[in-house]
């Protein structure tokens, strides 16, 4: 394992990345000085308590946001001196993004949702677009459901559509910030299922989580504390979501809602 | 992103907003629909007007006594500022580019026929009027020379006068009628002419000798009121009227520089005095109504702000998967253009609906023209492009990590 690391393409290099939020009378340095690599087919997850500066550097990875110093190679390209439009196409092109808040389009179908970050690349044409967007939604469990509106779905539907739609661009890497924060536990187990069985797949992922039993899913947590890297652990026992969720115990109302659910 | 998918995007949102979207483009609505009805009765009025003047006949020309010529009555005072039958017979002679003139005497009165009576017009005139104003006898004959020298009774109808005083089986010609209790022989009736310009009825006329209703009926020797005169050409009408401009100031003694009394209207001057009128009317009606066009479109920047601030999530979102300021601006631009489009639409609907409602009820003379839609819905577009500009690139500027943590 450790050597054929070393072989692997490096998807995310950033040095030195500091990012200060300037609010008139107070600087907040919430990045200072970050220095770090994720490799393709890893799966990280960021792990620190609120305000360590976890989003932040999420979101100069995802191209949501600019660093205010430090060099943030993406897939090989300087992304840090990129302009608003060039940004843009980043984000369409090489990243796919889960928000905690899901952030579905309200009173659109599941499949239009999975559709959207295509409809901005204007070399997929409608037939493609369909298509890809019906195997996305294959690849998160939800083909019965790509026609029902984000308020006839669950909360864990509603994420995995969400990562449905972060994958259905092909990125060369998914950033998911707190993709469990909204979910119970047995949700965001299967959820943390869909990101392993994804990551099985090839799929390059880093995941924002401040739950340590989340980041047990991952096969090597980056601890932040103040705007720094405090530790970097490689899990050697990770645990299997599978396996995890069949420890839990049944719980009936679930299953009953989500029959209730299906039957809608 | 493609313009048809914009499209849809932009159709949907004001789909989820009916009711919303249907307020906005009320103004518009409004807007539209009267500038077209505006200029539709602007642009009847005109027409009607026209065809009116133009119905005064061929190449005529008018000369009225008096300074001044206030809403076609002439005022007269003093010898000096009348015309007299030897100012008519010196036109007659010494202008070679008049063809016919006449004078004209009006009056009008209860005309009784048997035990019918109906009110009429009377006007006084030579033979050669009916010439100038095209006017052609259909049954009878027309004045004679003796007719007008002895002011003889004699009268010609109009077939509305014809139709009240006799029944449908009387030949009217040759019967007798009494105009203000003088007993008046009908020698000739007119051709149907119809309705007038202004929806007056052309039919209901009775034209008599002008010596007859000048002495007999307003007992009055010298002063004609009117005189109507028709030039040899077209091309003639304006050196017509200056060859009569000229011979009257030197019988009069007036020099070129002073008000003269009297007033030459040619039938073009009166062409152009009117249209000039209503053109002022009609871009007056257009521009209130235009206003209205305005609010609309400050409506339509209202609504398309709150939805920006309503959506900032949504935008945010989008700009996060991908989509440039770019494709910001001209999603909600073409929302903005798509509500007044609409809006005009309806508009235009209902100003032609309207317009048609003033023809049927109100009996005006309204005409809808081609331009005055295209018109009303080019303006409608700017508007939506003007007034959605500002809200649509409120959106297109947002920053996408901003919008996406907006509450
Ligand atoms: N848009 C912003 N404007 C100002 N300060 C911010 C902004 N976003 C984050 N911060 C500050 O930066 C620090 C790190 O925040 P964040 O990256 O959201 O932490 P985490 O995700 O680890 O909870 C915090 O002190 C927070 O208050
Ligand atoms: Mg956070």
């Amino acid at each position: 394992m450790k050597e054929q690391d070393q072989e692997r393409k490096k998807i995310i290099s950033v040095s030195n990345l500091s990012k200060i939020y300037d609010m008139g009378a107070v600087k907040v340095h919430a990045l200072r000085g970050i220095d770090m690599d994720i490799k393709e087919g890893e799966f990280t997850a960021i792990m620190g308590h609120s305000g360590s500066g976890k989003s932040t550097l999420l979101n100069i990875l995802g191209c949501l946001d600019v660093p205010t110093e430090g060099k943030y190679y993406l897939d090989d390209a300087d992304v840090s001196h990129l302009n608003k439009n060039q940004l843009a196409r980043m984000r369409n092109r090489k990243i796919g993004f889960v928000f905690q808040t899901y952030n579905l389009l309200p009173r659109t179908s599941a499949l239009e949702n999975v559709e959207l970050p295509m409809l901005y690349n204007p070399e997929i044409r409608r037939k493609e677009r369909k298509d890809r967007a019906m195997n996305s939604l294959e690849l998160v469990g939800l083909t019965d459901w790509s026609g029902h509106f984000p308020n006839q779905l669950s909360g864990g539907q509603q994420q995995r559509v969400a990562i449905a739609r972060a994958l259905v661009n092909d990125p060369v890497i998914m950033l998911a910030d707190e993709p469990t924060g909204n979910l119970d536990t047995r949700t965001s187990f299967e959820v943390m299922k869909i990101f392993q069985e994804l990551n099985e797949k090839g799929i390059t992922i880093a995941l924002v989580t401040h739950e340590a039993d989340i980041s047990k899913f991952a096969a090597r947590n980056i601890l932040f504390r103040d705007g720094r890297i405090s530790k970097v652990t490689i899990i050697k026992n990770i645990k299997d979501a599978r396996e995890e969720l069949e420890k839990l115990p049944p719980e009936d109302e679930e299953m009953e809602e989500e029959k209730i659910n299906k039957l809608i | 992103m493609n313009l048809l998918n914009l499209f849809v995007i932009a159709l949907r949102s004001l789909n989820k907003n009916k009711i919303r979207s249907l307020l906005t483009m009320l103004g518009i609505i409004i807007g539209v629909a009267s500038v077209i009805s505006m200029l539709a009765i602007g642009q009847g009025s005109r027409d009607s007007i026209e065809s009116q003047i133009s119905g005064l006949g061929s190449n005529v020309i008018m000369v009225f006594p008096g300074a001044t010529f206030r809403g076609g009555v002439a005022t007269a005072a003093g010898s000096a500022q009348s015309l007299e039958m030897d100012d008519l017979e010196a036109i007659r002679a010494s202008c070679p580019s008049v063809k016919y003139i006449s004078p004209v005497a009006r009056s009008n009165g209860q005309i009784i026929a048997g035990s019918n009576n109906w009110n009429s017009s009377i006007r006084g005139v030579f033979n050669e009027y009916l010439d100038i104003r095209n006017v052609e006898v259909e049954s009878g004959s027309r004045f004679s020379e003796t007719d007008e020298k002895r002011a003889s009774k004699v009268c010609i109808i109009g077939q509305t006068v014809a139709e009240n005083l006799f029944d449908e089986y009387t030949d009217p010609v040759g019967e007798k009628i009494r105009i203000n209790k003088i007993p008046f022989t009908v020698i000739g009736l007119l051709k149907e002419k119809g309705q007038g310009g202004m929806g007056e009825d052309q039919d209901d006329i009775i034209y008599a000798p002008f010596s007859t209703v000048q002495r007999r009926m307003r007992g009055d020797r010298q002063n004609i009121s009117q005189i109507f005169i028709s030039a040899v050409s077209e091309e003639k009408i304006k050196l017509a009227s200056e060859e009569i401009d000229e011979l009257l100031r030197k019988r009069k003694n007036i020099s070129k520089y002073e008000d003269p009394p009297f007033n030459i209207r040619t039938q073009t001057e009166i062409v152009e005095m009117f249209t000039s009128t209503s053109n002022t009317m009609m871009v007056l009606l257009a521009g209130i109504a235009s206003i209205s066009l305005i609010v609309g479109g400050i409506g339509i920047m209202n609504i398309m702000l709150v939805s920006v601030t309503e959506r900032t999530r949504e935008i945010g979102l989008r700009m996060a998967v991908g989509a440039r300021g770019k494709d910001i601006l001209r999603q909600f631009l073409l929302e903005a253009i798509l509500l007044s489009l609409l809006g005009g639409l309806i508009g235009a609907a209902f100003g032609i609906l309207s317009s048609r409602l003033f023809v049927t009820i109100m009996d005006w003379p309204v005409t809808v023209s081609s331009y005055s839609v295209v018109l009303a819905f080019s303006f409608a577009f700017i508007i939506g492009v003007f007034f959605g500009w500002y809200p649509a690139g409120k959106a297109a500027r947002l920053i996408p990590m901003d919008a996406l943590r907006f509450e």
